[in-house]
């Protein structure tokens, strides 16, 4: 954790209401996110047990599985899921506007620019916690090699038609969700967590209840008791006021509510199967359509104060202005989604189980590359994020006092103006540090060269330990070396070199990120990864049916 | 000497297998073991020349650009006749200027102008970006278990064999998203280098270097036992041949008094009263510069094997290590503050390949609330403990064991991933355990 956000912690506990940890918003939200709300049966992986889904706050769209061992019941519900959320993302994939993509030529290995389409807005997806991008994964796994009737007519137990498309859809969130910065699949107390600091432990920030008490408290009540109800609080009949949020349901909701309503169902299902006429049937079929009912009521219920909170969560992160360099990262998000369109309509398979050498390393160097970029990216939409990184050292605002042109030494000198910069902060400066700055939205690179003092001969011990260890408010004037972005003249670019008076704010870390080196294709793995990934029915292979199966 | 066997013919006879196998063997791949200080490097550089001398074009992969000068210069020390390319990034400065004084040395930031010399050596970084090119018959691959998974990837087309060469103790390489999700993948792209070529190929040849040449007689058995108890190593040279001493006696102050006990037995650990504190712990990091300021001041001289009379300890032989960059920056003021300059303060990544007569340390868990895997991670202490051929001192807060007993690792265990013994840990408290008995306390 660094300093500041340690330091905005305190404050959180100190004030009883959490402290901003970012003024503007750092993820992209669109204007018609799809919130899903899922829950979970107890001590039944993967097994969903009901969802809210929906783009209108007012109407969320209520799917329920009553009894969730039933695997027929559990597919209509997959497939219901499918059918509420597929138009959404299909929705996006149809609206395109005209790009272009630079892309290797196989004949001539040169690049060229490419006409292709990209979708216009990607369809973004909100579930209340990080389980809950988990529980995407889960569904997408075990729905996207599922085969349906058309795929394979022989096979026993077919899947609804839409719900190996909803696994591929999903997976593909579930991994973008993996890349730092990315806003497509998105978890409400991530989203809250970025830009608020509470006083309670980050454990209990995963819960969403807790953490928007403290954002946001009812009047006349600090966060950390409002937060304490919202954890521990029940009713009269022992049910939380604040439910999970989910996909994991309360116990003492499972032991006294639901099981109870599932018997109920069960048994109205036994009897409705035991009627012998049409008479009994049509009684006993209104029982169990009761019995689901109720199920579904519960369910709502219990949902429904999650799917609030989730709204209430995105109103406040929209209550901040959009940092400039989301929208980049967004269009980064879109990018992903259309490839991602494409591979499906192209009919290729699945996303394999487990990825090959290739695609691992290529994925970790993505995300690297990512997460890099969104921390210098963050840290230059918003000083509050800044001022973190000047406090580690790795940034630093001071005022230009001097300027003086020198030149490089070649038949065709360039300008290497030395500026020097007063500041009373205390960057991680070495011989040679490299430095940027922001020119008209470009970064500009200088290189540290040494304190101004040492430079004039000073007592060298003296200068640097005023600098690096004296007390708050001693100022150091530093000399860089600005060696770009002048132009190619001999005189710098008008307005390239900073000027007296100007106050400018320097980082160590550079602004964009060079991606890494290319990777050679699966096909080419070398030996010591164990060459080329084995033929394609090896890797789509289903699991084989062991003993266990057939109870 | 009845037992013992000589450490040089023990040595001779690892170096003289693994070139067999290298230059004879019929394996792809040769990996090399070496303990801190077995002479690594040397064994790179007579690798080098004799696959050279066998008319074999060789590729040399290191980690850091300063690592593959330090194999250029040693090289050209060896052979300056031999045509050496060094391949390096397209940067501002991107070698070390003492290269262009080398005869034999070619620079170039294109490998097809190094194309035909006998030996090319580049970091990992920069042959990764290299393409289209005829491969090389051999590579060696130096620090391979600091190289991850995914470098070794994208450079093993490069090459038809390859010598891998490296110190299974120190840090292992890192990254900075989660890797989670590939845990138990043979070629887990966070893992290192080693562990995905040996998990491949199992068969492969395995050398270890049995003599570590650097570590003193004192510091050996612990570091072996500590860090390597399966593979054990011994010191090159015996109790005795190292000799550390002070011209100025000791003014009974903490600092001098941990000096002392360094000096007699190789360790010493300065105990600051036990405290939470801040990373950058003002008084544990100005104890630490104290301890450097007084060895310099005190006319510290070493004896050693090398030479019949004490060689002074002079700052470039003297060395600080931290955890954090934050307490490297603080060390690096207070000794400025004191007036001491050259003295070479970084964290333990930074430090990793690198030796020195005199080593001071400041604990990782030194006043700390708590015991992250960070901060326990094995091969950060193997590190810091292992750098100095004569003495090793480390500061830190008591509370250290019971902060421990409070912590056990509770890292999840991931199936398909090969437990790493000793963890932590148990290596935190092993060595906690040997330096309690070289203990000074003090109270500034």
């Amino acid at each position: 954790m660094s300093l500041i956000t340690t330091l905005a912690r305190l404050e959180a506990v100190d004030s009883g209401r959490a402290r901003p940890l970012a003024t503007v918003c750092h993820r992209h939200l669109t204007g018609r996110p799809l919130v899903l709300v899922p829950l979970t049966t107890a001590g039944e992986a993967g097994a969903p047990l009901g969802a809210l889904v929906g783009t209108d706050r007012d109407a969320p769209r209520l799917l329920a599985v009553a009894q969730p061992r039933d695997r027929d019941l559990r597919f209509a519900f997959l497939a219901e899921l499918a059918e509420a959320v597929l138009p959404h993302i299909e929705s996006a994939a149809d609206a395109v506007e005209p790009a272009e993509r630079s892309e290797v030529d196989p004949e001539t290995g040169r690049r060229t620019k490419v006409e292709v389409e990209l979708c216009a807005d990607a369809a973004q997806l909100i579930v209340p916690s990080r389980a809950g991008i988990d529980f995407v994964r889960l569904l997408g796994r075990s729905m996207r090699f599922r085969r349906t009737a058309e795929d394979d007519p022989d096979t026993p137990y077919p899947a609804p038609a839409r719900v190996p498309l909803l696994g591929r859809w999903l997976t593909h969130y579930g991994e973008r969700a993996r890349v730092p910065g990315s806003s497509l699949l998105l978890a409400t107390t991530d989203l809250l967590n970025r830009h608020w600091a509470t006083g309670q432990s980050s454990l209990e920030d995963q819960h969403l209840g807790a953490l928007l008490a403290w954002i946001d408290p009812p009047p006349g009540e600090s966060g950390a008791e409002a937060a304490f109800r919202a954890e521990l609080a029940r009713d009269g009949a022992g049910q939380l006021l604040c439910p999970p949020a989910g996909p994991a349901t309360d116990p003492a909701f499972d032991n006294r509510l639901l099981a109870p309503a599932i018997e109920a169902y069960d048994r109205a299902r036994v009897a409705l199967a035991a009627a012998e006429d049409g008479l009994t049937a049509d009684a006993r079929l209104g029982e169990l359509s009761r019995a689901e009912r109720e199920i579904r009521s519960l369910l709502a219920a219990v949902m429904r104060p999650t799917w609030d909170a989730v709204w209430r969560g995105l109103d406040l992160a929209r209550g901040l202005p959009e940092g400039a360099r989301s929208q980049d990262r967004w269009t980064r998000d879109r990018w992903s989604f259309t490839a991602h369109r494409d591979r499906v309509r192209a009919g290729e398979p699945p996303q394999p189980r487990r990825d090959d050498a290739v695609t691992a390393a290529r994925k970790l160097a993505a995300r690297e590359t990512a997460q890099a970029q969104v921390e210098a990216q963050e840290a230059l939409d918003d000083p509050l994020v800044l001022a973190g990184r000047r406090l580690a050292g790795e940034a630093f605002l001071g005022e230009v006092t001097e300027v003086e042109m020198t030149y490089t030494e070649s038949k065709r000198p360039s300008p290497r103006p030395l500026v020097t910069v007063r500041t009373d902060e205390r960057p991680h400066l070495g011989e040679r540090t490299k430095v940027y700055r922001s020119l008209d939205g470009k970064p500009q690179t200088a290189e540290f060269v040494g304190y101004a003092a040492d430079l004039a001969g000073r007592h060298a011990a003296e200068s640097v330990a005023h600098a690096a260890e004296g007390p708050a408010g001693a100022e150091s004037a530093l000399v860089l070396r600005i060696t770009d972005r002048m132009g190619r003249g001999r005189e710098p670019a008008p307005g390239s070199v900073p000027e007296p008076g100007d106050r400018i704010a320097w980082t160590l870390f550079e602004h964009d990120q060079r991606g890494g080196p290319a990777l050679p294709e699966a096909e080419n793995t070398p030996w010591t990864h164990g060459g080329p990934p084995g033929g394609a029915e090896e890797a789509e292979k289903p699991d084989p049916v062991t003993a266990e199966d057939l109870l | 000497m009845t037992t013992v066997t000589d450490p040089s013919a023990a040595a001779a006879r690892a170096t003289d297998a693994i070139l067999g196998d290298t230059l004879r063997g019929t394996a792809r791949g040769v990996v090399v073991d070496s303990p801190p200080g077995a002479g690594k490097s040397t064994l790179v550089v007579r690798a080098a020349l004799e696959l050279a001398a066998a008319g074999r074009p060789l590729m040399v992969v290191a980690q850091t650009n300063a690592q593959v000068d330090d194999l250029v210069v040693r090289l050209a020390e060896k052979a300056p006749e031999l045509p050496v390319g060094r391949l390096h990034s397209s940067d501002s400065d991107p070698y070390d200027k003492a290269l262009d004084g080398l005869d034999n040395v070619r620079t170039s930031a294109k490998a097809a102008d190094l194309a035909g010399l006998d030996i090319v050596l580049s970091t990992a970084a920069k042959w990764a970006h290299v393409k289209n090119v005829e491969p090389w018959g051999h590579a060696i691959v130096d620090e391979a278990y600091q190289m991850r998974s995914d470098a070794l990837l994208a450079v093993a087309g490069l090459f038809e064999r390859a010598l891998f060469v490296g110190d299974p103790g120190q840090l292992d390489p890192f990254s900075i998203v989660g890797a989670d999700q590939w845990a138990g993948l043979s070629y887990d792209p966070s893992a290192s280098a080693v562990t995905t070529l040996l998990a491949h190929n199992p068969e492969l040849p395995q050398h270890r270097l049995p003599v570590s040449w650097r570590l003193p007689a004192s510091a050996a058995p612990l570091v072996s036992d500590a860090f390597y108890p399966y593979t054990p190593f011994h010191s090159g040279t015996d109790h005795g041949d190292r000799r550390l001493s002070f011209g100025v006696p000791s003014d009974g102050s903490g600092p001098d008094r941990v000096l002392d006990e360094a000096a007699e037995s190789g360790w010493g650990l300065l105990e600051l009263p036990a405290r939470h504190t801040p990373r950058t712990d003002p008084e544990a990091v100005r104890a630490v510069a104290l301890v450097v300021r007084r060895l310099l001041e005190r006319g510290g001289a070493a004896t050693s094997e090398r030479g019949p009379d004490p060689v002074p300890v002079t700052p470039d032989r003297v060395a600080v290590g931290t955890a954090h960059r934050d307490q490297a920056a603080a060390v690096r003021a207070a000794l400025t503050e004191l007036g001491v300059t050259g003295v070479t303060v970084d964290t333990a990544n930074r430090l990793q390949g690198r030796e020195f007569d005199v080593t001071v340390f400041l604990h990782p868990l030194s006043g700390r609330p708590d015991a992250t895997a960070f901060h326990l991670e094995t091969g950060r202490l193997c590190v810091l403990a292992s750098r100095h051929r004569h003495a090793c001192v480390v500061v830190c807060r008591a509370g250290v064991a019971d902060l421990l007993d409070e912590h056990p690792s509770t890292e999840p265990v991931q199936l398909g991933v090969t437990v790493k013994f000793p963890d932590g840990w148990e290596a935190n408290h092993a060595v906690l355990a040997h330096l309690s008995e070289h203990r000074v306390t003090w109270r500034p």
